[in-house]
């Protein structure tokens, strides 16, 4: 990922950049096999990023695309932190 | 950013007040979304925040409270928790957050262990159905330090 520009933390600081190629080399780096389910995640978070809408556990709960438990399993350690890193966009701001 | 050390946080919530309840939540959740274990152990008054009959009816506190800016005598007044309380559950609510009910919901599904206390359960002469199905169980405070099993464990009294 030479050309890709992330920031410290690991987030892309550039959403252009991101392919689904990239998406899949920071999965591995979080160790985790992405799955059709995990893609919908990732385009999912996308789209709320293209509307410029803020995430939170809760638009989660609401979004009708997954639940929590769920998310819970497909991204441990954080769900909203590492899903949103192999999605190329920035980590959520919200405490909620 | 260095991650962090806390593998798990334990919280005792023994007040009903809506900021002391929010403050745990908040933190539960918060320690969740960073990949850390949370659980929450409700005692005393804290009980009203998982009593299915109270849980939607919490009040911020006017009273014996500095931060409000209203003399004490005036925050007595009927009504005055009431709006007091309505205020901000509408600048709660801009924030996007979950009323409680709501709350105890995410916080279960995201893996929050939520337990009563058994004294205060007895005490407050309530049973099992009074509380959320989503409770976990009812311990002694003895119980809940033995979900302390491994480092970097923290507890924290709200």
């Amino acid at each position: 990922m030479e050309n890709v520009n992330r920031n410290e933390e690991g987030y892309l600081t550039d959403f252009s950049q991101w392919t689904k190629d990239v998406g899949n080399k920071i999965a591995k780096e979080q160790e985790i096999n992405m799955t059709d389910k995990h893609w919908e995640v990732v385009d999912f978070l996308q789209q709320k990023h293209k509307n410029e809408e803020a995430l939170s556990i809760r638009g989660i709960k609401k979004s009708g695309v997954i639940n929590i438990k769920e998310l819970y399993d497909l991204f441990p350690g954080g769900p909203l932190k590492v899903s949103t890193k192999i999605a190329g966009i920035p980590k959520p701001k919200s405490c909620i | 950013m260095p991650k962090t050390n806390v593998k798990k946080m334990l919280f005792i919530l023994s007040k009903a007040t809506i900021e002391n309840v929010y403050a745990a939540f908040i933190m539960a959740n918060g320690a969740r979304m960073e990949g850390i274990e949370a659980e929450i152990f409700f005692t005393f008054f804290g009980l009203e925040a998982i009593n299915k009959e109270k849980l939607e009816h919490l009040h911020v506190a006017t009273v014996g409270n500095p931060a409000m800016h209203m003399p004490t005598m005036l925050g007595g007044l009927p009504g005055m928790e009431a709006l007091a309380t309505k205020m901000m559950k509408k600048e709660m609510e801009k924030l996007d957050m979950p009323p409680i009910g709501e709350f105890l919901e995410i916080l279960s599904d995201s893996g929050v262990k939520l337990w009563a206390c058994k004294l205060a359960v007895d005490m407050f002469h309530l049973k099992k159905e009074d509380l959320i199905d989503d409770i976990d169980g009812i311990l002694t405070i003895g119980d809940f330090y033995n979900r302390a099993t491994e480092e970097n464990t923290h507890m924290l009294f709200v």
